[in-house]
């Protein structure tokens, strides 16, 4: 009989990290990694820092070396897109027209950048998801200064304006809002980063993009030559960045045994269906201390995600073989035990030398109580709390030992007060 | 395929014994601590930006789990493990 491999859709943080976790939990059946990128498995958070800074070079973002995953023994397949699900046998197909019929399954596919259409056909405007992305707009922001406007002032559209502005791009930040990554970080820490973006000559604006427009040339391709807002007013654009937001990559699981409304729906275990688990930023899970559905685009749940989901379908398929096969019982090991997801989430972001770092939820708070500790150095925390208790708590550049003690007080919610007595302690001493 | 079967084994730990040597490329670490978290007597972080700090490049037995654990966590594949 041939053995069914395990298979891990998406071949970046999150699809390199359950590889390995599954190998570690004492997976020696054959291994299939699929991604539809050309390139191994390389990190993203430094595309929009290090690398479209110019400071890094490609290679250094790889996540593994050639030796590291030698020992994985992966069938890879790069460069190759799974095109459907089917839930009930487990069985991928691919675009290359195989079936591949699995013991088990990771969907870790990740999110895709949103676009508008009203930018289709032009050149000049970017969006900033792959490598390829990243150097193509890093590529157009050498050689000279140029007019970059960013449409959309969230977490990541804040971050590339920081690096253009440090080059010494001219930069426009345009977005629905009028504080920049109030949503993620709460409008009092927008206003204090707003700040810092104004000082460091970025120019802020609220509005909405209504058209592009292109240049008056009858080139080929035609170049984007300015942005129009819904109040008329035009900005002028060499070149424009669209930071608005993701769409998890989920298009290519139909199969109606998928709950696929924001992302792949999960339990607590990361499962979707029976054999068939995801992680990273395209799987929404029931976390278990919050109790209710999650679903996060940070790096750090990336990883602690896939070796989460990785473990728990060894552990079922573990538990699969035990209770098909009397004489797979055979060698009397106590079988794993499946494991509810529970972490207490982690993000953070760079711009110009703040670091922000944030452990829980910041987002979907119904209170935010923001104390700046230093404003010139924009030292602040941010404690959030959703129905009398505090859920998440964000610092932005604080010393790394006051920091740490901030994850217990958000590990599990506690009431609003204690929380923010236990804040004003810690960041008022050492 | 040879030597390979479909059904999961049990974890094995084949490197329990043995030497384990670690090395960091801090220049990638982003500060975000969970070394440190996971196992304290081998990482720390430096007080003025957070960066990584190698406390024991080569720990004793009873940390090598907490430090694999470590390195397939952190979020910046900074902390490379030899054994
Ligand atoms: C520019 C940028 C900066 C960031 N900065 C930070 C930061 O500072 N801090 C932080 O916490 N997080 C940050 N993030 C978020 C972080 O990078 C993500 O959370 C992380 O990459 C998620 O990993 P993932 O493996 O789940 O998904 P992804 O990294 O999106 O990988 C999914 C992979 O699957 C592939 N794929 C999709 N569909 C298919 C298919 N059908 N078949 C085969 N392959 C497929 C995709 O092409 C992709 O390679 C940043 C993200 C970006 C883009
Ligand atoms: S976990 Fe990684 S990124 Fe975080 S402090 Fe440790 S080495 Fe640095």
């Amino acid at each position: 009989m041939t053995t069914r491999p395990i298979a891990v859709v998406g071949a970046s943080a999150a699809g390199i990290t359950a590889a390995e976790a599954l190998r570690r939990a004492g997976w020696t059946g054959p291994l299939t990694l699929i991604g539809d990128e050309p390139h191994l498995p390389y990190d993203r958070p430094p595309l929009s820092k290090q690398l479209l800074h110019g400071a890094w070079e490609p290679a250094r973002l790889m996540l593994r070396t050639a030796e590291q995953l030698a020992p994985l023994d992966l069938d890879l397949r790069l460069g190759t897109r799974a095109t459907g699900l089917d839930v009930a046998t487990r069985t991928l197909t691919l675009d290359d027209g195989q079936r591949l019929a699995c013991a088990g399954v990771i969907i870790a596919t990740g999110v895709a950048a949103r676009t508008l259409p009203a930018a289709d056909g032009l050149t000049g405007v970017f969006t900033l998801r792959t490598l390829d992305d990243a150097l193509a707009l890093r590529d157009r922001l050498s050689g000279g200064p140029r007019r970059l406007v960013v449409v959309g002032n969230g977490v990541l559209g804040c971050e590339a304006a920081a690096v253009a502005r440090e080059l010494g791009h001219e930069v426009t930040l345009i977005g629905r809002e009028p504080v920049p990554m109030a949503a993620a970080v709460g409008p009092g820490m927008g206003e204090l980063l707003a700040d810092e973006h104004r000082a460091r000559g970025v120019r802020l604006l609220t509005g909405e993009v209504a058209a592009f427009e292109p240049a008056a040339a009858a080139d080929r391709p035609v170049q984007v030559d300015g942005v129009r807002l819904v109040d008329g007013s035009r900005l002028p654009a060499d070149l424009v960045l669209l930071a608005i937001g993701s769409e998890p990559a989920v298009g290519w699981l139909t199969d109606p045994a998928l709950d696929t409304t924001d992302g792949l729906g999960c339990d607590a275990y990361c499962a979707a269906a029976p054999g068939i688990y995801a992680a990273g930023d395209v799987a929404r899970w029931e976390h278990p201390v919050h109790g209710r559905p999650l679903r996060f685009e940070h790096r750090m749940n990336a990883t602690e995600q896939a070796m989460a989901a990785a473990r728990n379908l060894v552990a079922e398929l573990t538990a699969e073989a035990v209770n098909g096969t009397a004489e797979a019982a055979g060698d009397g090991a106590e079988p794993p035990e499946r494991r509810p997801f529970a972490p207490v989430p982690y993000f953070w972001s760079d711009q110009y030398g703040l670091k922000l770092q944030a452990y829980g939820l910041t987002t979907g708070a119904d209170q935010v109580e923001t104390t700046v500790l230093d404003r010139d150095a924009r030292r602040a925390v941010a404690l959030f709390g959703r129905a009398g208790r505090a859920v998440g708590v964000l610092a932005c550049a604080l010393p790394p030992r006051q920091l740490r003690s901030l994850r217990a007080l958000v590990a599990t919610p506690v009431l609003w007060e204690e929380a923010r007595d236990r804040l004003r302690e810690a960041t008022t001493v050492g | 395929m040879t030597g390979r079967t479909g059904r999961p084994t049990a974890p094995t730990d084949p490197h329990g014994a043995t030497a384990m040597k670690i090395t960091l490329d801090a220049d990638k670490c982003c500060a975000a601590g969970q070394c440190v978290l996971i196992a304290p007597e081998v990482f720390d972080q430096r007080d003025e930006d957070g960066v990584v700090v190698l406390l024991d490049a080569a720990p004793p037995a009873e940390q090598h789990t907490a430090v694999r654990e470590a390195a397939a966590i952190c979020p910046a594949a900074v902390i490379e493990v030899q054994e």
